[in-house]
């Protein structure tokens, strides 16, 4: 009989693979706290743009060039007589934007929720050299299109190393594989993206994964969900993550999908923020654009770099502010995990370190006045002393009592009733008159209504109120 | 090597000089799923500009298919004589001539729409005037002291530059002082398809890919929904 056949193939697999087991281990019986909420999408996103950008990677690289003769017209003839080139390429790029979106997130939320705090140092650590390798890879990419920004953008970070003491010189020389960016930097660079950092990045996506499944996940309350369990050993608030999580991600995987489509289908430019305009024009070593800006992800390092004085010092700031992010773990003094329970001081104080986080991604981009510059010294200020102050700050936080089970808060389509009220509150009624109700835009909802100024200064004090007690 | 790594400091310090570009820049009305515009964009392009300026990423076929229009028309009316369906927008100028005639090259204009937007080169193509001090008696306020002559004076008359003062400085208005074959509205009209098919030209993929998006998201949606109301069902009985 045809079944049993196949059953003894499945067997004699599973008589020599572990199949049944690692799914058993990592799927079905890896139990996780039941109270993922919206910031726990970012982690499983993150897997499916790297899948992503391997898959379109792969493809491009069947019609790519590596070389500097050729290199832009093969990005244009991917772009123009391939089937589905371009957007196999908009995939890729913009893949490449949503990546770091996506980490970016991912990293907040191990911030906010205390994720990287023991037992869980090693993934952080492990998390942070993915983005080490991220940063890389995606810097070596940009050159590949040899444009005037992948070009000049090249030219300005490995002349960064020429600012080393002694070595400088020749270290960057060395990178570069020429006195300037050249053919040999795009060759290594092309082997650096295809092979040399995705082999990196795999194997250090394998271990965070591993280090996550020996410890568990944390959660929004922060509990060691593993102290309380039944008495067949499983956590009280776990729920297996295979069918739950992978249900509830497919789901966050198509409202993901439905906004990169969007941008891929529609904006692929994205208003020159994930294709640079200037990068439209062929490389050109004899001709410096007027403004060379790294594409958005990197411009927050960008503007500390800018905003040091010294260029030495400034490739230390630089240098120095992803160091700081490894060090997260034993800068925080706090025992206490997740946000929640945390002293208004740490609120704050992360809600200064993301305020000038996102400014400093702006300021990167914008030419730098004297003004902006100063501005820039500032939030540099900030975004150090998030960190570095923090083993002082996080002694004093007066922390709130951490419950013994998860909390399960709202989800997001529970709150649209109180949505729903609070817009009812914010409107009132239009007195309908005779003549106006007969016209058809008067009759949907949205027309009868209109602002009432007491129920707006009602609900923005409520809201203000809320947002105070929420920051002590 | 020092000079070089100077030379780089200077210009991450120095961002603050940005190019002028104090002229505001006039709208093109740009469509591109307008074929008949696009074709007629074709044909100036070929008439004005294909002179100097190639576009080596596209050929007539592509501008055939994209258009519907038929292959002996465009070969007809559009491209010039004894061209093949499969050559690209080739320039027949010789670089070395184009160096002495310009003092550089006239660059590819395939991406050019990409790298300087549709309403910077409408404005760049109305904003000649009469400059005695140029090589070519011409200039223009959207690109100053640039190398073209103005291809379309003969369409558009010669344009003169007028200072006012105001409370906000001096105003630069130019105004036409020898009428041009065409009147205003049609120059306008002409330019505008001359953008059009620029833009065309700088991401052919643009046609097929805003009407198949619709239909991603479509499915997408319908995805999204069936993944949730499916998230619905399994969590049923947590809480």
């Amino acid at each position: 009989m045809k079944p049993s056949r196949l059953n003894a193939c499945g067997e004699w697999v599973l008589d020599r693979f572990p199949l049944a087991s690692l799914w058993k281990d990592h799927m079905t019986h890896y139990y996780a706290p039941k109270n993922f909420n919206f910031w726990y999408f970012f982690g499983s996103l993150a897997l499916l743009v790297l899948v992503n950008q391997f898959l379109t990677g792969i493809l491009l690289t069947m019609n790519y060039k590596p070389d500097a003769k050729l290199a832009f017209d093969s990005v244009e003839y991917i772009m123009r007589d391939v089937s589905w080139g371009w957007l196999v390429r908009y995939m890729h790029s913009t893949g490449a934007s949503a990546f770091f979106i996506v980490v970016y997130l991912h990293m907040f939320r191990g911030i906010m929720y205390g994720s990287f705090k023991q037992p869980r140092e090693l993934i952080w650590i492990f998390g942070m050299l993915i983005f080490v390798a991220l940063m890389a890879e995606a810097f070596m990419g940009y050159l590949l299109p040899w444009g005037q920004m992948s070009y000049w953008g090249a030219q300005v970070i490995i002349s960064l190393f020429s600012a080393i003491p002694v070595i400088g010189d020749d270290l960057s020389l060395w990178i570069r594989g020429d006195y300037v960016v050249s053919d040999a930097t795009l060759n290594r660079f092309f082997a650096f993206h295809v092979i040399a950092v995705p082999l990196v990045l795999v194997m250090l996506v394998f271990m965070h994964i591993v280090a996550l499944h020996e410890v568990g996940s944390n959660n929004p309350d922060g509990i060691d969900i593993k102290k309380l369990k039944d008495k067949d050993g499983i956590p009280l608030d776990g729920i297996p993550f295979h069918p739950y999580y992978s249900v509830k991600d497919i789901a966050g995987v198509g409202v993901f999908l439905i906004f990169f489509a969007t941008i891929i289908f529609y904006m692929p430019e994205m208003g020159g923020y994930f294709l640079e305009h200037a990068n439209f024009i062929p490389a050109d070593s004899m001709k410096t654009p007027e403004h060379i800006a790294p594409l958005w992800y990197f411009t927050p390092f960008y503007a500390i770099l800018r905003a040091i004085p010294d260029k030495f010092a400034g490739v230390i700031g630089m240098g120095g502010a992803i160091v700081v992010l490894f060090l997260l773990p034993w800068l925080d003094r706090n025992p206490v995990r997740s946000i929640r329970y945390r002293g208004g001081i740490y609120k704050k104080a992360l809600a200064l370190f993301v305020i000038s986080f996102i400014a400093l991604g702006y300021l990167g981009t914008q030419p730098a006045t004297p003004v902006m510059t100063n501005i820039a010294r500032v939030f540099t200020a900030i975004y150090f002393g998030f960190f570095l102050l923090m083993p002082i700050y996080t002694r004093w936080e007066k922390t709130k009592p951490v419950p013994e089970r998860v909390t399960v808060e709202l989800s997001l389509e529970e709150q649209l009733p109180a949505l729903i009220e609070a817009f009812e509150e914010i409107t009132e009624l239009n007195p309908v008159s005779e003549d106006s109700s007969q016209h058809p835009a008067f009759r949907s909802v949205f027309f009868s209504r209109r602002p009432n100024a007491e129920g707006i200064r009602k609900v923005t004090t409520r809201l203000a109120k809320k947002l105070k007690e929420s920051l002590d | 090597m020092k000079n070089l790594t100077t030379l780089l400091l200077l210009m991450i310090l120095s961002f603050g000089v940005r190019a002028s570009e104090g002229v505001k820049l006039q709208e093109a009305d740009v469509d591109v799923g307008d074929k008949t515009s696009l074709l007629r964009g074709a044909k100036h392009f070929v008439t004005y500009c294909l002179g100097c300026h190639s576009i080596k990423q596209v050929r007539y076929l592509r501008i055939a298919l994209d258009t519907h229009a038929d292959e002996k028309e465009v070969l007809k009316d559009i491209a010039p004589f004894g061209a093949s369906i499969y050559d690209q927008l080739h320039s027949a100028m010789n670089k070395h001539d184009a160096e002495k005639w310009f003092g550089t090259q006239p660059p590819d204009l395939s991406l050019v729409a990409r790298s300087r937007g549709a309403d910077w080169i409408y404005s760049y193509l109305k904003s000649y005037y009469t400059d005695k001090n140029r090589p070519f008696g011409v200039n223009n306020l959207v690109f100053e002291d640039t190398a073209m002559p103005n291809p379309l004076w003969q369409l558009q008359g010669e344009q003169r530059e007028v200072i006012r003062k105001t409370i906000y400085g001096d105003r630069i208005d130019l105004v036409l002082d020898k009428e041009g074959v065409l009147s205003e509205e049609e120059f306008d009209i002409m330019v505008n398809d001359l953008v059009t098919f620029l833009v065309y030209v700088g991401e052919p993929a643009q046609l097929e890919r805003e009407s198949m998006g619709k239909y991603v998201l479509i499915f997408l949606f319908l995805f999204f929904g069936l993944a949730y109301l499916l998230k619905k069902e399994y969590w049923k009985d947590i809480h």
